[in-house]
Parts: C-alpha cells; structure tokens; sequence
C-alpha cells in the first residue's frame, strides 16, 4: 500500500540530493579502473553520459515512462488488459510538481545518469565519445523508459499480481532491475559490439591483465556511491514499492550489510584465490553487494541482506574470470557482473524471501525473463543500428596513443612522464 | 549463430507471455516459465559464443 503524504515530500527532495552521489562515485571508479592516457575521456565522458542522460529522459524518456494511476496505453491480448506505455506530453509537461511523480521524476532525472555511466565503463579505453553519448540518448530516451514504465509506472510487469495473482507483481523497489539489470546487459552488448581492447586477448596464450591505473579513484568512488545508493534505495522504495518512510532506517542499514557482505567475501575469494586480496575487485564486490541491496533493502530483513551482498561478492571475481577467460568479454569496469548478474541476484532473492503472496518468485522470474529475452536483444539490434551510423570502435591510432590524446587532444596527467631508464640502478 | 542466439532469446519470452495467458494452473504457468528461461539461457550461451569465436585481435 503507498503510504505517500504529504510528510514524505521534503523527505524524498533531501534523499533525492543525495543520489547523484551513486553515479559520480561510479564515475571515479570506472574512471579508475581505466588506463592513465584514457582518464580524462573516461571522466568527461562520464559527465556528458549523465548530462545528456537527464535531458533525454525530461524530453522523451519522462512522457513515456509516466507514473502509476497516469494515462497510458494498453492492448487486450487473452482477455487481459497489457498496460505498454504511458502517455504522457513531451518535456515533462503536465507533471504536478507538488505530487510524487514529481519525487519519481527528480529521482530518475539521476537514476538514468547511473544507468548510463555503467556501459561507458565497460566500454572504456576504445568508444568512441560520441557514439557513447548518441547510446546514451537511446537508453534514457527510449529503453529505460519503456521498461520502467512495466515496472515502476503501473505496466504490465507491476499489474501481474492483480491480472494472474503472481504475488505483488515484479517487485523491483530499488531499480535492481530498471537500473542494474539493464544497465548490465547494456554493457555486455556494448563489449560485444565494441570487441576486446588491443592486446587484450593474445594468440596463444591467456588474456593479458590490464591492471587499474589509479587504485585510490576506484575505492574512494565505491565509498560516495555507498552513500548515494543508501539514498536511492531509501527513495525509490517510499516512491516505487509505498514504503513507510518511518521503515527507512531498515533500507539503510540492508543497504549497508550488503555492501559490507560484497566487499568482504571479495576480499576473502579474491585473497583464497590470488594470495592476496584485489582491491579493484573488492572495490566491484561492494558495488555488487549495492546493485543486488537495490532489490531487497527494502524488503528482507538485515541477515536477508547480508547474505544476498555476501553471495553477490563471493561469486563476482568467479563470474568475471570465467567471461574473461571462456567468453573473451574485455569488460574494464566488470559492469556486467557487477550490475547486471549482482542485479539479477538481488531478484530471485527477492523472490524467495520477501513477504509476499503466493506466486511472488514466478513474478520475479517473469520480470527477468523480460530482460534477458526482450530487453537484450532489443537493446543488441538498436545499438547495432547505431553502431553502423555512428561507429562504436574508436580508430585504431586512438587505441594506440590513447582516448585523452585521440579525442581530447590533452592527457589527463600530462605532467606524467615515465622514462624508461629511470628506474634502472646507475 | 548470433541471430540464431537472439531468436532463442525472443522466443524465450515469447514463451513466457503464452504461459501467463493460456495456462490458468500455477504449477504449469511455473514449470512453463522456468523452461522459457531455460530457452533464453541457451540462447544467451549462444549469443556468447558466437561473439567469443569473433572476438580475436582487432588490426
């Protein structure tokens, strides 16, 4: 039951401010995980994804996602009424600023941002700035929208509880599914399309590491995105699944023993099976124990949460090394684990644990399955379009000399000089 | 290989839709679901291979 009131406006504004903090902490650790001559492009590039992300979504993305109980479109198939789209005016037009679509509007304002910063980084060190950026105007124009619209503005995947008593109908409070989910099959679509970085993956032997140039970005930026997805977690569940704000503190705290549950068992799998532990794939178990909290905090209890970030962390350096290795995906960022698989674990957890009616875990089940089976391959033939008129690849001299020098005609660390013989003993 | 990997996707939630609509048992909607899933995991595992065998050294 949505238990919105007037109480809970300011509330949301304070924890909606709070959000950008996910994305930039995302953007220093992807920028992080980058080579030094790909730093400054991977950075503004992250600022230009989130700008143009926002203006995207309050032109079109807005009018097409809408908010539970607005107008929107629907089709009768089976003799059941299938709620697709919204329908509401183009540049936010006819929003009631003083009600809670206002909240949902201002949140995702930042949320598609978050979404669009996780294929940057996986596509970091050879897309092309402009081709990133015309991705992003599809993603937050058009394929976010879409489907939150199912999700979080009434459609179909929130109406299955009703229409084929499946529990509540796809539960997804904190955008495990909308923003994660999405945001990681995005990412492996456009390592597929982009294709490994050069050198990555030798003839004859084992893919060559290409280690984090700045160690300090990454695990400072995991630390701000703490902090902002406590507050997006906090305020999509007041919006999106009518939690009682005074159960926020709940959210927080599962929030936080996600997070703590991915970074810890990273540490422990990563020191079991490297010697010691890999601090950038610590970094990504707490940004996955965050992306799979999104699912749950507002719904289990804080052991729930623990062991839903715990497992999330445990299998993520697993999940990377076996794509790396047998799949040859070169993902810089691990957003395809981090987001996408942490997201759909978060999920079926969801499924199984939270309090429900009957029928909960196959409404889970549905909503993924839309994902894997609608949202993948429509998001694979809109970036492969995209990828023909405005090229993904960057050119191979950029690859060489680097994404700072190719594209913004400046090294990010220009001051940065490494001679070969100055470390030799004279 | 890679179309073939994207139609088992659709398909999968193709199969997905019908099992809402046609089957009015829960425990066959269920067990239809799952096994929608289980075509979409072919599918993806496809899809990955096909691009794991294209994706060597770029010039």
């Amino acid at each position: 039951m949505n238990t919105f009131s007037s109480s809970s406006s300011p509330l949301c504004v304070l924890l909606v401010l709070l959000v950008p903090l996910a994305p930039i902490g995302l953007a220093l650790l992807n920028a992080g995980l980058n080579r030094s001559r790909s730093a400054a492009q991977a950075l503004l590039g992250s600022l230009c994804v989130m700008a143009l992300a926002a203006v995207a979504y309050c032109v079109a993305g807005w009018s097409l996602e809408g908010f539970a109980g607005t107008a929107s479109h629907t089709v009768s198939l089976g003799g059941v009424s299938w709620n697709w789209i919204a329908a509401r005016p183009l540049f936010l037009r006819g929003v009631q600023w003083t009600a809670p679509e206002a909240c949902a509007a201002a949140l995702q304002v930042f949320a598609v941002g978050l979404l669009a910063l996780i294929p940057w980084g996986s596509g970091a060190d050879r897309w092309r700035l402009g081709s990133g950026c015309a991705a992003t105007v599809l993603l937050a124009g058009f394929i976010y929208p879409l489907f939150a619209h199912w999700v979080w503005g009434g459609g179909w995947l929130a109406q299955l509880g009703p229409a084929f008593h499946l529990g509540r109908g796809f539960m997804d409070p904190g955008g495990a599914a909308t923003i994660q989910m999405l945001g990681g099959l995005m990412a492996l679509v456009v390592v597929w399309i982009l294709g490994p970085r050069r050198g990555k993956f030798p003839e004859n032997s084992p893919p060559a590491a290409i280690p984090a140039h700045n160690i300090v970005f990454v695990l400072f930026g995991c630390m701000i995105a703490l902090v902002g997805w406590s507050a997006l977690n906090a305020a999509a569940a007041i919006l999106f699944a009518g939690a009682d704000p005074a159960a926020l503190p709940r959210t927080v705290v599962n929030t936080m023993l996600s997070a703590c549950g991915g970074l810890l068992a990273a540490l422990l799998v990563t020191r079991l099976r490297f010697g010691k532990p890999d601090a950038s794939l610590c970094a990504n178990g707490a940004i996955a124990g965050l992306a799979a909290s999104s699912a749950v905090a507002a719904l289990v209890s804080p052991p729930a949460a623990l062991f839903t970030g715990v497992v999330a962390g445990a299998l993520l350096p697993l999940i990377i090394e076996f794509l790396e290795v047998r799949c040859r995906l070169d993902d810089p960022s691990g957003g395809i684990v981090v987001h996408g698989f942490a997201g759909l674990w978060g999920l079926l957890v969801s499924g199984f644990l939270a309090p429900a009616p009957a029928g909960q875990f196959v409404a889970q089940l549905v909503g993924i399955a839309t994902l894997v089976g609608l949202m993948l391959p429509l998001v694979y033939l809109l970036c492969a379009l995209l990828n023909r008129v405005a090229p993904f690849r960057t050119h191979p001299e950029g690859e060489r000399i680097g994404m700072d020098l190719h594209e913004l005609g400046a090294g990010a660390y220009p001051e940065f000089v490494t001679h070969s013989d100055e470390f030799l003993p004279r | 290989m890679k179309l073939a990997g994207l139609s088992l996707l659709l398909s999968g939630w193709i199969l997905v839709l019908f099992a809402l609509v046609l089957l009015p048992s829960p425990a066959e909607r269920a067990a239809f679901v799952v096994a929608a899933l289980a075509v979409e995991g072919l599918g993806l595992a496809l899809e990955l291979r096909a691009h794991r065998d294209g994706a060597g050294e770029r010039p």
